[in-house]
């Protein structure tokens, strides 16, 4: 009896155990297969297969992971200050971050794009958004460096960018936030949105062999929310597609005000028309003010110019330029397939994802299918843009990316996972739950004619108890799949810097063997530079003190300098003479109320430092050099403003004779 | 102490700066002999590690080599070496052409980190300086300038 009793309840709990698993299918536990370790495992000096470019959110910068290993590789500092790299605080890179607003130093970059040739990356630079004050910077991928930013006028929360087009001819950027235009008056009630406010979409033209960026035109569009957008491709090469939300035109609660309306748009843009427009002097000159920033690899010097003009194009006046396309549930992706045919626009709200054809918009817009116009812009039937919508694919769709072999991947936030769907059938194929609440996708090249499927990264919204708890702030999450096989297979979580939005990555061969490691010292043309320490010295004019110093393993020159005033503006205008891979030195003084400097070999950086007050002020190298690295410091005297100490620098001589000096 | 210390250093350099030729041949190849101290028998420790084989030494300077080796000197290698027999961060150029064959002088200059790893005067010239001599990236006519420069200042005429 007692014995059959013991079993009945070994028996019960044995099914209370079973149960508990069974019901908690989202463990990570469960989703991960034996084999993930091997298909992640990088081995020490091994390298990545691919270079993952991923935007820093509210950051402001852009980092770089390996895949599939998930190792961070580096942070690019871009739209905030960096003090750990002196950008933002060194008086070379200081007209970076300068904005028609003054110095900003800190933004929220949202996206990331790696320019193409022929609808293909080709490894040359990738491009950021910056959201908050609109801006668009390009970094080169030989520095891994911000090389240019260029704000935007008429702009405001710069979202649906920086996407380009085939042959990186363009950057787009199309404002999140319409506002009142910068040449009227922005001071008006913010009731009168439907009225006064607009949105404008800037195409930034890209130099071809420089790359250097300017605001070509720009379209000015009703005052909706442009959200994201992408280029066509192949046929539809020539037309860019943007998602708008709140074309309620709320401007409160937006929640549920932009919320009502059953239906959205897509807007199609033939910015090849728009070229043509420009050409034949149709655009309007438009008085604003923008700043344009650029870095000089040789100078190793940034420049700021504010410029004061753009040229306009209002969509409402040409009728062949703009097209709106009715996309259910305030759209937030839109994207476009390899073969340029399908749009594919996700409803952050709909339970279902609508693919529009490129062909059927065209035979649409021949045939003038329209329901009407919405400000002066036709809007297609629904039905005539259609080529089918994929049903009950989750909750909450909201960006997609192509694997080139048909089928799409489109990540649900609602529903916290990963679906993938075929393009012709629009048949869901296999669903993958993330942890949690994803929000983009990136597979390599998935957004360019030529994917490279063997991996998909979600970038994870919230991470709750993906890792060790770090108090209220966590790191968020992104998720690598191997989706070489029909099913999509989860083998890694990483943790990302900021908040993770769009990123793009790229097989590492494009990009690694054209990375450069050190700057040529004979073609350093920065004005302050010292080639060879037989030029260092200190040159007084008034209060400036300009500082011309060298460093090499293991010391700086001069490591002596006296006859500082309290008052000066001290300029340390510093020089690394190494010419070898890898050996930055660290500059840092006390009481800098800025940051330190990190000088690459090869080139020249400056750091502004008050003299506060008399005494001694000792200054260090802080990245480890060599052995000697201890020894590479040195000492800067401060006297009272008005002494009559002499400006004194030297390296290894004791000048005048200590003990001299003292007794006088 | 010092003075006995000066004397000892004074000895050595000497040492080291004997058995120097006078320039009398076009081409100066480092020498087979010697060999076994590496331990690697195809090692020689006289030509170093490096593309450079022999090199070819005209008995008279080339002046204007010499001052191309000297802009080269004064902003990639004056910080650390003097031209005198003084060690600064590395040793003193002073009588360095007599110390080692060119082919050795410019293999080093050019193929920093494999010689340090694997040459025994490079690397007993580390364990004295504990700095790691920097690779500057010099071409090879940098590196060829540069031995004028060096054989100049040893009172090459």
């Amino acid at each position: 009896m007692k014995h059959n009793q013991r079993k009945v309840i070994a028996t019960v709990c044995f099914g209370i155990v079973l149960g508990m698993f069974a019901c908690k299918p989202k463990n990570a536990g469960d989703a991960v297969s034996s084999d993930a370790a091997a298909k992640v495992y990088v081995a020490p000096g091994k390298y990545d297969q691919f270079y993952n470019f991923v935007s820093g959110g509210f950051s402001g910068q852009m980092s770089v992971y390996g895949l599939p290993s998930g190792r961070l590789l580096r942070v690019i500092p871009v739209f905030s200050v960096d003090p750990e790299k002196g950008w933002g605080y060194s008086e070379e890179t200081k007209p970076m971050l300068n904005t028609s607003h003054g110095m900003v130093p800190w933004d929220d970059l949202h996206h990331t794009e790696l320019s193409q040739t022929n609808g293909e990356i080709d490894g040359r630079w990738v491009f950021g958004n910056a959201n908050n004050t609109p801006r668009v910077a390009r970094i080169d991928l030989k520095t891994f460096r911000t090389a240019e930013i260029i704000e935007l006028p008429n702009s405001a929360g710069n979202h649906s960018s920086p996407f380009i087009t085939e042959n990186t001819e363009y950057v787009v950027a199309g404002t999140r936030f319409s506002v009142p235009p910068d040449n009227t008056n922005g001071d008006v009630p913010i009731n009168t949105y439907k009225k006064n406010f607009k949105g404008t979409l800037s195409f930034i033209s890209v130099g071809k062999e420089d790359g250097n960026m300017d605001i070509a035109f720009q379209i000015q569009c009703p005052g909706v929310n442009f959200d994201l957008s992408h280029s066509g491709k192949g046929k539809s090469s020539g037309w860019f597609f943007f998602s708008c939300y709140n074309t309620e035109q709320a401007n409160t609660l937006l929640e549920v005000n932009a919320s009502q309306r059953d239906k959205d748009f897509i807007m199609a843009v033939n910015w090849k028309k728009a070229e043509e427009y420009i050409k034949a002097g149709k655009g309007r000159k438009q008085a604003v003010k923008y700043a344009h920033n650029k870095y000089n690899d040789k100078t190793h010097t940034a420049t700021s110019d504010i410029k004061t003009e753009v040229t306009v194009l209002d969509a409402k006046d040409f009728k062949d330029l703009c097209y709106f396309i009715p996309c259910p549930k305030s759209p937030h992706g839109c994207d476009v397939d390899p073969t340029g045919e399908y749009i594919v626009g996700s409803g952050k709200l709909a339970a279902l994802i609508p693919v529009f054809s490129f062909d059927k918009i065209k035979s649409a817009i021949a045939a003038k299918d329209f329901i009407g116009d919405y400000d002066g812009i036709p809007v297609i039937k629904y039905e005539s843009a259609l080529y089918g919508e994929v049903k009950k694919p989750g909750l909450g769709p909201l960006h997609t990316e192509f694997d080139g072999k048909g089928n799409a991947y489109t990540s649900f936030f609602v529903s916290s996972e990963v679906v993938k769907w075929n393009i012709k059938d629009l048949k869901v194929l296999d669903r993958a739950p993330t942890y949690y609440s994803v929000g983009h996708l990136c597979i390599p090249g998935g957004d360019t004619r030529k994917p490279n499927p063997q991996y998909l990264i979600a970038y994870n919204k919230i991470t709750k108890d993906r890792y060790l708890p770090t108090g209220p702030e966590l790191a968020q999450s992104a998720q690598l799949y191997d989706i070489s096989g029909d099913k999509m297979q989860l083998i890694l979580d990483f943790p990302t810097i900021g908040e993770p939005h769009y990123a793009q990555a790229v097989s590492a061969d494009l990009i690694k063997n054209n990375s450069v490691k050190f700057f040529k010292i004979e073609e350093n043309a920065h004005p302050y530079v010292s080639k060879g320490e037989g030029t260092t010295k200190v040159v007084r004019e008034g209060t400036k003190v300009h500082v011309y110093m060298t460093c090499i393993r293991s010391h700086w020159s001069p490591d002596n300098i006296e006859g500082i005033k309290a008052g000066d503006e001290v300029y340390f205008h510093i020089t690394n003479l190494e010419q070898d891979w890898d050996v930055p030195h660290g500059f840092a003084i006390k009481g800098a109320n800025n940051a330190e400097l990190l000088i690459m070999p090869g080139e020249t950086q400056t750091l502004k430092w008050i003299a506060e007050k008399p005494g001694m002020f000792p200054f260090y190298c802080t990245d480890f050099c060599s052995a000697l690295h201890q020894e590479m410091s040195g000492y800067l005297r401060v006297s009272p403003a008005g002494s009559s100490t002499p400006l004194m620098f030297s390296t290894g001589k004791n000048m005048p004779p200590a003990e001299a000096a003292e007794k006088k | 102490m010092k003075k006995l210390m000066l004397i000892g250093m004074i000895a050595l350099l000497a040492a080291a700066c004997g058995g120097g030729n006078s320039h009398t041949t076009a081409t100066q190849t480092a020498g087979s002999d010697g060999a076994s101290t590496s331990g690697n028998p195809s090692y020689d420790p006289n030509r170093g590690e490096g593309k450079f084989k022999s090199v070819e030494i005209p008995a008279t300077l080339d002046a204007a080599m010499a001052d191309g080796g000297g802009k080269i000197y004064a902003v990639k290698c004056g910080s650390c070496h003097k031209t005198t027999e003084e060690k600064l961060v590395g040793p003193g150029w002073k009588g360095v052409t007599a110390r080692h064959a060119a082919p050795w002088i410019m293999n080093f200059i050019t193929n920093t980190d494999e010689m340090l790893n694997k040459d025994p005067k490079a690397q007993a010239q580390l364990e004295i300086c504990l700095v790691r001599m920097p690779n500057q990236n010099l071409s090879d006519t940098d590196a060829r300038s540069l031995l004028e420069f060096m054989r100049k200042n040893d009172g090459v005429k």
